[in-house]
């Protein structure tokens, strides 16, 4: 690996690394500059243009309303509205990353929802086992329509159109004459009704730093160790305070009003799972190579129809919890559950998060990220007393933003012969 | 059948390697579609530390060849042997663990994954922590291991093996591709006009990759349209036209009018008596 020659445009952090090491800090703050912009210019956006959004948008609602959208209370009040959207969304990544839509997703959160409800009021059934249930249910709704694609070619676009209709007949069904089923059971509610204690809080925002610490500079030794060009300490340290901070930083501010929301533990846990399962496994892996190219992904010997299947089955199993957190927070199960605008934020949240709707390329944090700019936007449209209409408008503008900036980049990537 | 052989020959009296086994040798291969016969009683075969060219006009049945040793076809009738014993390649699968890899023309590569994770795609290592479960990839392991090849085969234009497939040139494809079909413990690698797309200086990289297949002691197999090219790595020629093996050269008895004849059949006795 010799040749220095940093015009062409390989950016990996080894490469940043081995930068740094040669030029000292001050030249290679320049040169990484001058590899950052080729890197945008490429289309390798990575989650950069979604943070930089969060911030105008944070600033934004902040100026606009005394800076009572960046209050504890709000951002507390922020974490429950996104974390169904949230969660359904990671399934949405994983769809998109196959380089497949899933436009069932809010109806198989409808339908679930109103399964645990009917369950759980109408037959009195334990409220582990209601869950379990309605999650086998997604689950089993997006495996059946994941074979249905994988088997018999038809689009994952029309056979999930198809379900988005069925399912959400299904759950009309299910709820009955009745419509909404009030969930007053004291488990489920808490799902999105409590708050972990303050020293919990911080248990969790301690372990959260300490676990990336110790596991990047066990990486990174190792990587030492086995002879292969690892990061310096510096590069490390820097990730580290940062992570740190922002950890420790959410935890403190959220504990200044409740205490961290359980529903936004069981968001980022699942975020945390999905990252490793799709980064760390073979089964991820295969995710991507699917959808970066499906033929190169056959001729290595992967199976692409169990791939899909799979697929599909987290969707629909996503889209069960999704659910399962919606009830929660509503204490009802009705037949508005997962419909309205429920679908769309969720796709759009995986989008506006960097995930590329051409398959292949993005990250289950996206669902996280772009699920915390919807429901920025959403909240604090609320807080400034916008009504719906121009939530709508304002949503579709930028979801619309999100994907030319992904189409832009794709442009980008091939015009640079690539 | 041993008669075709011998027709098919084309003078060459595999002078080159006499007391050598082949690894692979393919006896009277035939292979149709529908009515078209691709491949009329073809023989052939590949030597350790050999490079096979195989040249001919459009149609002439040279990727049906290929395919049909790489797995991708089943041929309708003839022998495949494989170190000495009768086998039989019916799919990729099968093609790959006798120890034949194929680079193919589209090359196969996903754009989205940096050169390691394509490299070892489909046969990731894996830690097994607890079997079937929890089996996180061992990236250290197959980083190391594709700097080891890409090292033995002296790849060196790639800046890092981290860098996405989608960065590189099309000549560090192409070696990126080829030193994934060596990792495998390949006896055999099959390559699909591994040049047609790159320019001067990236095809002699490429050429001189192949070149380092055959110091390793592997057999190459290279399908190309290009006879300067062809002339100048390959240890024999073989020529098919029409689905059957037009003639043999081996390295330095034929000049390019020579192996066009044979190509076109236009002068193909003259060819085949000539040295």
């Amino acid at each position: 690996m010799s040749s220095k020659d940093l015009t062409s445009a390989q950016t990996s952090p080894d490469e940043i690394a081995a930068v740094i090491q040669e030029r000292g800090l001050r030249g290679s703050i320049r040169t990484l500059t001058r590899l950052g912009l080729q890197r945008v210019r490429q289309g390798e956006l990575g989650p950069l243009p979604v943070i930089l959004g969060l911030i105008v948008i944070a600033l934004y609602f902040g100026s606009q309303t005394s800076w009572v959208f960046l209050n504890a209370r709000n951002m507390s009040n922020l974490v429950l509205q996104i974390a169904a959207i949230g969660a359904v969304a990671i399934g949405i990544v994983l769809v998109l990353l196959l380089g497949e839509i899933d436009l069932s997703v809010g109806s198989i959160a409808g339908l679930t929802s109103a399964i645990l409800g009917v369950l759980v009021v109408y037959h009195d059934w334990p409220w582990w086992l209601a869950i379990i249930v309605m999650l086998a249910v997604g689950a089993g709704i997006g495996a059946f329509q994941g074979a249905w694609f994988a088997y018999f070619g038809v689009p994952a676009f029309v056979v999930t159109l198809a379900g988005y209709l069925a399912w959400q007949g299904v759950q009309l069904r299910v709820l009955g004459s009745n419509g909404t089923v009030n969930v007053f059971e004291p488990h489920i509610d808490k799902i999105a009704g409590s708050y972990l204690p303050t020293y919990w809080g911080w248990a969790l925002g301690v372990g959260v730093a300490a676990v990336y610490a110790a596991a990047n500079l066990l990486k990174q030794i190792r990587r030492r160790r086995a002879g292969l060009s690892s990061q310096p300490l510096v590069v490390l340290l820097v990730w580290t305070t940062i992570i740190t901070a922002i950890s420790l930083g959410a935890v403190g501010y959220l504990n200044d009003y409740a205490g961290v929301p359980t529903a936004g533990v069981i968001m980022l846990g699942l975020v945390f799972f999905f990252a490793w399962l799709t980064t760390r496994t073979k089964f991820g892996r295969y995710i991507y190579a699917v959808g970066g190219n499906v033929e190169a992904a056959r001729r290595a010997g992967i199976n692409v129809r169990a791939i899909r299947i799979w697929v599909f089955t987290l969707s629909g199993l996503m889209a069960a919890v999704g659910g399962l957190i919606f009830t929660s927070r509503l204490t009802a199960a009705s037949t508005q559950t997962g419909t309205g605008t429920f679908l769309l934020e969720a796709i759009a949240a995986a989008v506006i998060g960097g995930t590329s709707l051409f398959g292949g390329r993005g990250s289950v944090w996206s669902a996280l990220l772009g699920a915390l700019v919807i429901g920025s936007v959403s909240n604090g449209l609320d807080l400034m007393s916008q009504p719906p209409e121009i939530k709508y408008m304002v949503e579709g503008a930028i979801l619309l933003v999100a994907v030319t900036v992904d189409a832009i980049a794709r442009r980008g990537r091939e015009a640079a012969g690539r | 059948m041993s008669q075709s052989r011998q027709k098919g020959r084309g003078g060459g009296q595999r002078a080159a390697s006499p007391a050598r086994e082949p690894i692979l040798e393919l006896r009277g291969i035939s292979k149709h579609f529908g009515a078209v016969q691709a491949l009329t009683e073809v023989d052939f075969e590949v030597y350790p530390g050999e490079v096979v060219a195989l040249v001919g006009d459009n149609g002439a049945g040279k990727s049906t060849l290929v395919k049909c040793v790489a797995g991708a076809h089943e041929p309708d009738g003839g022998e495949i042997f494989f170190e000495g014993a009768q086998v039989r390649i019916a799919v990729p699968n099968d093609a790959t663990r006798l120890g034949i890899e194929t680079v193919y023309q589209d090359l196969a590569l996903c754009d989205n994954l940096d050169v390691v994770q394509n490299m070892f795609l489909g046969r990731e290592r894996v830690h097994q922590l607890v079997p079937f479960a929890v089996e996180p990839l061992s990236e250290l392991e197959m980083e190391k291991r594709a700097l080891d090849v890409l090292e033995s085969l002296r790849v060196t234009t790639l800046t890092s093996v981290r860098a996405r497939v989608a960065q590189l040139s099309g000549g560090q494809r192409q070696s990126v591709a080829i030193s994934k079909a060596v990792m495998w413990n390949s006896k055999i690698v099959l390559l699909d006009e591994p040049t047609a797309a790159l320019g001067v200086a990236q095809t002699e990289q490429v050429l001189a990759l192949i070149a380092r297949l055959r110091e390793q002691g592997l057999g190459a197999v290279v399908i190309s349209h290009n006879l300067a090219e062809v002339l100048d790595i390959a240890d024999r020629i073989v020529v098919l036209r029409l689905g059957r093996r037009a003639a043999t050269f081996e390295r330095g008895e034929a000049t390019p009018d020579d192996v066009v004849a044979a190509i076109t059949g236009s002068r193909m006795l003259k060819a085949s008596g000539d040295s």
